[in-house]
C-alpha cells in the first residue's frame, strides 16, 4: 500500500487511542473529585499526571492555578490546545478523511460522526456541560471505532498499520501514567505499604484495571502489584507486555526489505518484558525502567516511520 | 425573449402528468408535507455523516458544504434515453476521432472544415502531443456532456467536458439516497440501475494500459484532501479498489512511473488523473506546480504509462471549437448529428458580431475559456451597466466570446422554501470509452438544478443542487 496511506492510518489510530487515554484519565479524576475530602490528593494526582503527559505548560499558558474543573475542560474541549480530546478527535478524522478510500465506509462514518458530534458539543458549550458524560461518550466512541475496525477491515497491511498505531500509543500512555506515580515505586520503597489508596485506585480505573486487579490479586492495592499488572501481565490488554506483543506481531506481518532491524528491536522489547521478573525491574528501579522503556518506544516509532510511512526520497 | 419552459413532469395547459411521471405524481399527491420535510432533513443529515461534501477554500478545517439534494427525481422515458444514448455515443466517438486527427495528420484542417488557427493557436492545443500515439486512439476516456432541453422539448448539447469532468459520485450517491429514503418508489418503478459505473470505468481504464501489461495497476491521481472534488476522488478510488495517489506518492525512473509503497516502489500503468494538464508535470507545464510528477511526460511519450483523460483534450471541448462538433460528426463518421448543438454565434465573425451587439439584452454571452458559470452574461437578467461592460470587452477581443440564445431550459418541480416550484435543470451523462469496447453510458447521469427561482445557472459553485435521474425501463 501507499506509504502515505499507511502513515495516515497509523496516525488516525494513534489519535483515537490518545483521545481514549485522555478521556479515561479525566474520567478517573473527575470521579475522584466527586468524593468528599479528596482535595489534596486530587490536586497532587492531577499535577503529576499533567507533568507526565506534557500538558502542564499548555495549561499554564491559559490558567493561573490547577483547578480541577478547569483542567477537565481544558483537556477535554479546548479548541486551541492541540493535545485536547477534541483536537485528537479532529486529527483522527482529518487523517481518516485523507485516506477514506482505504477505510471501510463503516469505519469512516464512525470517525466522521464522532468528530461532527464532538464539534457540535464544543460549539454549544455551556458552563454546565457534563464532563463526566462527555468523557464517557468519548470512551464509547473509541470502543465503537475499535470494534468497527476489527469487525469490518480486511486483515491486510492497512489493518496492521492501524493496529501498530494503536498499540504504540497505548504502551506510551500506560508507561506515562505509571511515570506520574513513580515516587511510590522508587527502589527501597516499602513493597507492602499502601501510600495513598485514592491515587492508586484512580490510576487503575484510568486503565480499566481496577476490577482486573481485584480479580487477579484479591488483595489491597499496592504500587508494586499495580506495576506488575501494568508492565508484565500478558493477559492485561493495556499492559506494556501486551502492547509490545501486538506491535511485534503486526510489524512481522508488514515486514519489507529494510525493516529487519526495526522488527528485531520490537521483538527484543517483547522478549525482554516476556522473560523479566518484577523483582529484577524493582531492583534496578521502576522509574529507570520506565524511562528506558519510553526511549525505546520512541525509537521504535521513529523506525516505523522511516521504514514504512515516510521513506526517504528516491529516484 | 424567454418563452415558456418545457416542464419535465406536467403537460402544458393542466394536461396532467407526462406518462413517465404518472405514477410518481400520484404518489407525490398523497404524501403528507411533514413526511417529505422530514425526509429532506434526513437526507441532509446523512450526506453530512457520510461526508458527501465539498471543501470550501479558505475556511476553517472541517468546514465542508453539502451540494443541495432535491428529493423529486428527474425521470426520462426509455425512448428518450435511447435516442440520447445514441447521440452521445456518436458525439464522443467523433470528438475522440477529432483529437486523434489534430495531433496526427490534421485532415479536418486540411479539408478546411475548421479554420486551422482556431485549433493550432488555441491555448488548449498541446504541441507536446503531436505525433504521439495513445492506446486505442482514445483521448477522452471519460466525457461529461451537458445536455439541456429547450422549450420545444428537444435535447441539445450545451457543452462538452473532456478534461476532468466531475459529478459522477453525486449521480451514484443520489440514487443510494433515494432508495434509502423512498424504497417504496423503487418497487413501483423499474428504474435502470447505475451502480455498475465504477466497474465499467475500471474495465475501460484497464483496457487502455500500455501494450504488453497483463495485469495493469491503475491509480487515481488527486490534488489532495483540500480539493473541492476530493470526496469524488476518494469515492471512485474506493469503489474501483485502486490506490488514491497524490503527486508526491509517484516518481519517474527510467521512463516508468512508480508509487512509493510500504513494500518499496511499485510500477504504475494507468493514471486516472483528476488534475488539469497544467499541473501534471512541472518539468513541462507549470514549473511551480507542487501537484504533479516531474518527468511524467517523458514516461507518457515513451508509451510506458497511460494518462486518462489524455493530455491535450481541452482543445476539443473549448467553446470556440464547440460550434464545429456537428461538422466533425459528418466529417469523421459520415452521419447526421443525432443531438443538435445550441445555435452559437462566433463573435470573431463580423456578421455574427454585428447581430449579437444589436441583441445583447436577449442573448447569453460566454467566455470561450470560462467554466463553472463564471464570465458569462445572461442578457435578459443583466443590468444595463453589465451589458455595456460586455459590449466594450466584445469589441476589444471578439475572439474571446461566443453568444447563444437565452434558452428556456426545461424545468422540474423542486422543493423550495414555499413548497414545490418549477426550477430549471440540465443533465450531465458520463460517457466512457476504452480500447476495443463499445462506448458505454450508464442510464441517466447527473441532473443539476438551479435552486433560485428563474435562475439558469445550475453550477454547484453558484447555488445549484442535484437530483436523482431515472431512466424508466418499460
Amino acid at each position: 500500500m501507499l506509504s502515505r496511506t499507511a502513515d495516515h492510518l497509523y496516525w488516525m489510530s494513534r489519535y483515537i487511542e490518545r483521545a481514549e487515554s485522555l478521556a479515561r484519565l479525566v474520567d478517573a479524576h473527575y470521579r475522584m473529585s466527586l468524593l468528599p475530602h479528596s482535595g489534596d490528593t486530587l490536586a497532587e494526582s492531577l499535577q503529576a499526571t499533567m507533568t507526565a503527559l506534557h500538558i502542564s505548560d499548555a495549561y499554564a499558558a491559559k490558567h493561573d492555578s490547577i483547578e480541577p474543573r478547569a483542567v477537565f475542560e481544558f483537556v477535554s474541549l479546548d479548541r486551541d490546545y492541540s493535545g485536547s480530546i477534541l483536537s485528537c478527535l479532529r486529527a483522527a478524522r482529518e487523517n481518516a478523511r485523507a485516506v477514506r478510500g482505504s477505510l471501510t465506509s463503516e469505519l469512516w462514518v464512525t470517525l466522521n460522526s464522532t468528530w461532527l458530534d464532538a464539534r457540535l458539543l464544543a460549539m454549544r458549550r455551556s458552563p454546565d456541560v457534563d464532563i463526566g458524560q462527555f468523557v464517557e461518550w468519548v470512551k464509547e466512541r473509541s470502543h465503537l471505532t475499535r470494534g468497527v475496525t476489527i469487525g469490518t477491515m480486511l486483515r491486510d497491511e492497512a489493518f496492521h498499520f492501524t493496529r501498530i498505531g494503536t498499540f504504540l500509543e497505548r504502551a506510551d500512555s500506560t508507561a506515562r501514567i505509571l511515570t506520574a506515580h513513580q515516587t511510590d515505586l522508587e527502589p527501597g520503597a516499602d513493597a507492602t505499604s499502601v501510600p495513598d489508596p485514592y491515587q492508586w485506585s484512580v490510576l487503575l480505573r484510568a486503565l480499566s484495571a481496577f476490577e482486573v486487579y481485584r480479580r487477579v490479586y484479591r488483595d489491597v492495592i499496592t504500587p508494586f502489584k499495580v506495576a506488575q499488572l501494568l508492565i508484565l501481565r500478558d493477559d492485561m490488554p493495556r499492559s506494556l507486555l501486551r502492547c509490545c506483543k501486538e506491535v511485534y506481531s503486526n510489524l512481522k506481518s508488514v515486514a519489507n526489505e529494510q525493516s529487519a532491524e526495526t522488527e528485531r528491536r520490537a521483538g527484543e522489547m517483547h522478549a525482554l518484558l516476556h522473560f523479566t521478573r518484577m523483582e529484577e525491574i524493582t531492583a534496578r528501579g521502576v522509574p529507570q525502567f520506565l524511562e528506558s522503556f519510553l526511549a525505546r518506544l520512541r525509537d521504535l516509532g521513529d523506525r516505523v516511520a522511516h521504514d514504512f510511512l515516510v521513506p526517504p526520497a528516491e529516484a | 425573449m424567454v418563452t415558456t419552459a418545457y416542464d419535465e413532469m406536467y403537460l402544458a395547459n393542466n394536461g396532467g402528468a407526462r406518462t413517465q411521471y404518472r405514477r410518481y405524481s400520484e404518489w407525490l399527491a398523497v404524501q403528507p408535507a411533514e413526511r417529505l420535510a422530514q425526509k429532506r432533513a434526513e437526507a441532509d443529515a446523512l450526506f453530512h455523516r457520510v461526508g458527501i461534501t465539498f471543501a470550501v477554500y479558505g475556511q476553517e478545517e472541517g468546514a465542508e458544504r453539502l451540494i443541495p439534494f432535491d428529493i423529486v427525481p428527474r425521470v426520462l422515458p426509455l425512448e428518450e434515453w435511447m435516442r440520447l444514448e445514441a447521440g452521445l455515443k456518436q458525439r464522443v466517438s467523433a470528438l475522440n476521432a477529432f483529437i486523434h486527427d489534430i495531433y496526427h495528420d490534421q485532415q479536418i484542417l486540411k479539408a478546411g472544415v475548421i479554420p486551422a488557427e482556431q485549433v493550432l493557436c488555441n491555448s488548449q492545443y498541446r504541441p507536446e502531443m503531436q505525433g504521439i500515439d495513445v492506446q486505442g486512439n482514445i483521448y477522452a476516456h471519460i466525457a461529461g456532456i451537458d445536455i439541456v432541453r429547450d422549450d420545444a422539448g428537444e435535447f441539445r448539447v450545451l457543452e462538452d467536458n473532456l478534461r476532468v469532468p466531475s459529478g459522477v459520485s453525486y449521480m451514484l450517491e443520489n440514487r443510494k439516497m433515494m432508495m434509502r429514503l423512498f424504497p417504496e418508489l423503487f418497487s413501483e418503478h423499474r428504474v435502470a440501475p447505475v451502480d455498475h459505473y465504477p466497474d465499467v470505468l475500471l474495465d475501460n481504464l484497464r483496457s487502455v494500459a500500455p501494450t504488453g501489461v497483463a495485469d495493469p495497476t491503475v491509480v487515481l491521481l488527486t490534488a489532495g484532501a483540500h480539493n473541492s472534488a476530493y470526496f469524488e476522488h476518494a469515492f471512485l478510488a474506493q469503489q474501483m479498489g485502486i490506490e488514491l495517489v497524490e503527486g508526491q506518492d509517484l516518481f519517474v525512473r527510467d521512463e516508468a512511473v512508480f508509487m512509493r509503497t510500504t513494500q518499496g516502489p511499485q510500477r504504475v500503468d494507468v493514471i486516472y488523473r483528476r488534475i488539469d494538464d497544467d499541473f501534471l508535470d512541472p518539468l513541462v507545464f507549470r514549473p511551480d506546480s507542487m501537484l504533479g510528477i516531474p518527468g511524467l511526460l517523458t514516461a507518457y511519450r515513451a508509451g510506458r504509462v497511460t494518462i486518462a483523460n489524455a493530455i491535450g483534450t481541452g482543445v476539443a471541448d473549448d467553446k470556440s471549437i464547440y460550434p464545429y462538433v456537428p461538422e466533425m460528426i459528418r466529417f469523421y463518421l459520415g452521419q447526421a448529428p443525432i443531438i443538435a448543438n445550441v445555435h452559437t454565434w462566433m463573435l470573431r465573425r463580423p456578421e455574427d458580431q454585428a447581430y449579437v451587439l444589436a441583441h445583447l439584452s436577449e442573448l447569453v454571452v460566454k467566455e470561450v475559456h470560462g467554466a463553472g458559470g463564471y464570465g458569462m452574461l445572461i442578457g435578459p437578467a443583466a443590468s444595463q451597466a453589465e451589458i455595456e461592460r460586455f459590449r466594450t470587452q466584445i469589441i476589444a477581443t471578439p475572439e474571446r466570446y461566443i453568444a447563444q440564445p437565452t434558452l428556456a431550459l426545461s424545468t422540474c418541480p423542486t422543493f423550495a422554501d414555499a413548497g414545490l416550484a418549477p426550477r430549471h435543470i440540465d443533465l450531465r451523462p458520463f460517457v466512457l470509452s476504452g480500447r476495443g469496447r463499445e462506448v458505454t453510458i450508464v442510464p441517466g447521469g447527473l441532473t443539476r438544478v438551479a435552486l433560485t427561482a428563474g435562475s439558469l445557472v445550475v453550477n454547484s459553485s453558484q447555488g445549484g443542487g442535484t437530483k436523482d435521474t431515472w431512466v424508466l425501463e418499460n
